[in-house]
């Protein structure tokens, strides 16, 4: 047996019009936590449904030698069968079904043809436990919470016997008390033996946890780090990621900040299922002409259910509290009338929340504002065209045409698409919801330019992030907050991660 | 699509980028439809298919499905479905009879005098829109499932038929009210004899078609030119010229086929501006723009600020009075109103909308598509019945043709 348990030698994939993957070569030692970095579009993904079957062998060339045999999977099934097994980004499980259910779902425990429950619940429950899950398997999965489905998920390629586990952006949902927990059970599983590749944006997490990581820029392997030996820094490999030394990450700041342009007093609102629930708890904070305002805070510490209370009441019920534009009381009860009165509200979710992915660039930019390219009871479509057209060169989306479809983008050309769509309301402030979540490195800068711009356009620009480098890299200022209320407020020139840190985890009164 | 010869695949691969799939399909449908016509031309006995009578009859059979379809595709492309069209035409031949002929003595309506035709299409119409204002409450502002609505208004208004009709039929109607239906324009060839042509072609049916084509060409050479004038990628001049030459010629020869019948039938010209309206609408309104949105993405919609329940309300509105135009075109057709009229109709709008190129999910599709997935279907009728082939069979192929059309439709979006 020799050291490596997973070799992809010279693997070419093509598809129409397009070479996703450019004689492509990775070498994975067994028993170490292997990262695979690129750009959006890099083709990291296509590497690893290359190596799942997804692409069935004879739709690439090269070869897969795993366990010391050249490998011919024509169906996930097959590299399953192996040992391979890969979690997606989204989680394959089924939201009503319970965990143990999820778990051997396709691979039910049977006696005689019939599902044996009890050893199904009981092997289950020996599974969660070794991922660090104290859950009754008879939990339904909507009722987990997405750091755990995660675990489920990882459970249940236990069950699959995996030999060599493979997670494609698997924090990129988590908040950092989640991920971190998640990590240490990558090192757990390392110590049993178990190999792992891990697809990530996350820099810091795989300084942390990789032992080798691969650089793949446009298709091609660009190298392999040696991350203890070499000790290589994020730096490093963000120059491998983007081909170029980036001096900072973050555009220099002249912030050149005016009078205040949005208020907001006493927000206060319920949950809209569980109405008892409090979720947003008297919040008041505001904005000024020119300035960009972070919300730092845990996932689910109630930053996207305020902002989204505050567009237009949009999320949540019973709410109250007041907003003032430009010191006058303004009544924002609708989606319309929010974007009327001037707010815009970036979704963190963009392909649920933000976009219509069959659609056109032009259409979905022109959507929020229609109304603004009507003449005469119609739609100005050459008119659309060319405004579209102008954010495409503006925003340097990355499209043929601003006709071309927008689910064939990648993430961060779709994020300027969205971007592009709320710019063009033409809104005195704009809320933007994890603007960078799931884009790399060289289009983030991009949009941190756009932010700027922005604000240097004289609008109030609100930012939420769950990255606090990000955070306290753009914002002039940074509220934290905590179990849905404001925990602190801290200047650009204080803030440090370990001071939002401090705030974010802060508890209810226990100031 | 193998013979297709090497510079005519460069052409179609610098169009391909433009069209991005969605005209692709629709070209390929329509290319079956024409592929259609030349195959039964050339089956059945005497070319029967292309006589001038023939095309007549395609077009008056098929009318009232392809009014619902319209309705239909809207429904569709955001994201609902309407089972109740065939129901509620029946229904509205009902009121249409009620108010147009004679009110029915025995049950009390003869307090009603009859209305003029004209007063009668416009009340069958607003009682459709009514309707629609029912279904469209329960489906936009409770929140019930439209294929659960509309299921149970297909069973409520056919009862609404039977109990408007009291199980009989009203008719016959005023030769004005048949007219939508069944009749033509100037087929007494008043404008032959005053500019003292033989009759052996309708002039007047020949001077609509004219006028229909250098509106065509007026309206494209202006699209194609503002969107030069734009900067906008256009198709290469050579295709441009020989699609709508093509599509010249083809209109020119329905044209000059249906003037050697009876002229140009009413419910084609209803037809033709219902289309021309409606795609604008889809096309070039808010609302139209709005119903693409939804269907493509309902949360992306709502979080733009539209009003996605006003939409869908008037979604259904429309379908009622679409469906209540339809009602009356099989009325005046059948020249009765009986409470079995449009049975099963509501599946042939929806098969017409899918062989269309319509998507189930929503958000994808077209007014001109659905009408001609709906004339795929009327013409694959029409030349199964000159052909004599037993009503067994034509079921048969019709069921396969849907579930090909839309398999094609899966097939060539999954292999993108």
């Amino acid at each position: 047996m020799s050291n490596s348990i997973l070799e992809m030698r010279n693997i070419t994939k093509t598809f129409p019009g397009v070479k996703a993957l450019d004689d492509v070569t990775l070498t994975v030692e067994r028993g170490e936590i292997h990262a695979i970095c690129g750009e959006n579009g890099a083709g990291k993904s296509t590497l690893m449904k290359v190596l799942s079957g997804v692409y069935p062998f004879g739709s690439y060339s090269g070869d897969i030698v795993y366990e010391d045999e050249v490998k011919k999977f024509s169906t996930i099934r097959d590299s399953e069968a192996e040992g391979i097994v890969i979690i997606h980004q989204e989680l394959a499980l089924s939201p009503h079904l319970s965990i143990a259910e999820n778990i051997f779902l396709g691979n039910e425990i049977k006696t005689f043809g019939l599902i044996d429950w009890n050893k199904t619940n009981q092997e289950a429950a020996s599974l969660i436990a070794r991922v660090g899950l104290s859950e009754d398997p008879n939990t339904a999965i909507k009722d987990i919470g997405v750091g755990k489905q995660q675990l489920v998920e990882i459970a249940k390629a236990l069950s699959k016997r995996v030999k060599l586990l493979i997670l494609d952006e698997p924090t990129a949902a988590l908040n950092d008390e989640d991920s971190a927990h998640l990590l240490d059970l990558l090192r757990h599983l390392k110590e049993q033996g178990i190999t792992s590749i891990i697809i990530s944006h996350k820099l810091n997490e795989i300084e942390a946890i990789a032992d080798t990581t691969t650089i793949i820029r446009d298709g091609q392997t660009i190298e392999s780090l040696r991350m203890k030996k070499d000790s290589v820094s994020q730096e490093r490999i963000i120059k491998g990621m983007v081909g170029r030394d980036m001096a900072s990450r973050y555009p220099t700041r002249n912030a050149e900040i005016g009078e205040e342009i949005l208020r907001v007093e006493n927000w206060t609102a319920y949950h809209p299922l569980d109405v008892s629930r409090l979720v947003v708890d008297d919040i008041s904070m505001k904005v000024n002409r020119g300035e960009i305002v972070g919300l730092a805070g845990i996932m689910g510490a109630g930053r996207t259910e305020f902002a989204r209370s505050l567009f237009g009441q949009s999320y949540g019920t019973n709410i109250s509290g007041r907003v003032y534009k430009n010191g006058q009381e303004i009544k924002v009860k609708t989606i319309a009338s929010a974007i009327k009165q001037g707010i815009a509200y970036a979704t963190e979710d963009r392909k649920r929340y933000g976009l219509n992915l069959i659609e056109d660039v032009k259409r979905n930019i022109s959507l929020a504002s229609l109304k603004s390219f009507v003449r005469l009871g119609l739609v100005d479509g050459n008119k659309e065209f060319q405004k579209a057209s102008e954010y495409r060169e503006s925003m340097n989306i990355k499209a043929p045409s601003v006709l071309s479809v927008v689910g064939q983008l990648s993430g961060g050309n779709q994020q300027k698409v969205v971007l592009s769509k709320w710019i063009n309301v033409n809104p005195d402030v704009l809320i933007l919801d994890e603007p960078t979540r799931g884009i790399d490195v060289g289009a983030k800068y991009e949009i941190y330019l756009i932010i700027q711009r922005l604000a240097a356009e004289g609008k109030g620009v609100i930012v939420i992030s769950s990255e606090l480098p990000e955070l306290i890299g753009i914002c002039d200022r940074i509220y934290a907050i905590a179990e849905g209320r404001i925990t602190g407020e801290v200047e650009r020139k204080d803030a440090s991660p370990e001071l939002l840190m401090k705030y974010m985890t802060t508890e209810k009164g226990k100031n | 699509m193998s013979s297709i010869t090497a510079p005519l695949k460069g052409v179609m691969a610098s169009v391909k980028g433009r069209l991005q799939g969605v005209n692709l399909r629709q070209n390929g449908i329509f290319l079956a439809l024409v592929g259609l016509v030349v195959f039964f031309a050339s089956t059945t006995p005497n070319a029967a298919s292309i006589t001038p009578t023939n095309f007549s009859n395609l077009v008056v059979q098929n009318g009232y499905i392809l009014v619902l379809a319209i309705g239909m595709v809207m429904v569709i492309i955001a994201g609902h479905i309407d089972l109740s069209v065939g129901s509620v035409a029946a229904f509205i031949g009902g009121v249409a009879g009620i108010l147009v002929v004679r009110p029915l003595e025995q049950d009390g309506w003869d307090w009603l005098p009859a209305l003029p035709w004209w007063a009668g299409i416009i009340g069958a119409i607003l009682v459709g829109c009514l309707v629609g204002v029912w279904q469209g409450f329960w489906v936009a502002y409770v929140g019930v499932p439209a294929f659960i609505v509309t299921l149970a208004g297909m069973l409520l208004f056919r009862g609404m038929a039977l109990l408007t009709l009291q199980n009989t039929n009203i008719g016959p109607f005023p030769d004005e009210f048949r007219a939508i239906g069944n009749g033509f324009l100037d087929k007494e060839q008043s404008l032959n004899s005053l500019v003292g042509m033989s009759p052996t072609y309708n002039f007047s049916a020949l001077v609509i078609t004219g006028a229909a084509l250098i509106a065509m060409w007026f309206v494209s050479l202006r699209s194609r030119s503002g969107k030069i004038k734009y900067g906008q990628v256009v198709e290469p001049r050579v295709w441009f010229y020989i699609k709508n030459v093509v599509l010249s010629l083809m209109v020119a020869y329905v044209g000059f086929q249906l003037s050697q019948a009876n002229g140009i039938p009413i419910t084609l010209i209803v037809l033709v501006v219902l289309v021309v309206i409606y795609t604008i609408v889809m096309q070039r309104t808010p609302f139209g723009r709005y119903i693409y949105a939804i269907g493509g993405n309902l949360n992306a919609a709502l979080l733009s600020g539209i009003n996605v329940r006003m939409v869908n309300f008037f979604i259904f509105v429309n379908m009622g009075g679409l469906a209540a135009l339809s009602g009356v075109l099989i009325s005046a057709r059948m020249n009765s109103a009986v409470p079995k009229a449009g049975d099963g109709f509501e599946l042939d709008a929806i098969s017409s909308v899918f062989i269309g190129g319509a998507a189930v999910q929503g958000g994808i599709g077209t007014v001109t598509g659905s009408m001609i997935g709906g004339l795929i279907q009327g013409v694959l009728a029409n030349g199964m019945n000159l052909n004599s082939v037993g009503i067994d069979i034509q079921m048969t192929i019709k069921g396969l043709v849907l579930l090909l059309a839309v398999a094609f439709d899966v097939w060539s979006k999954r292999r993108k």
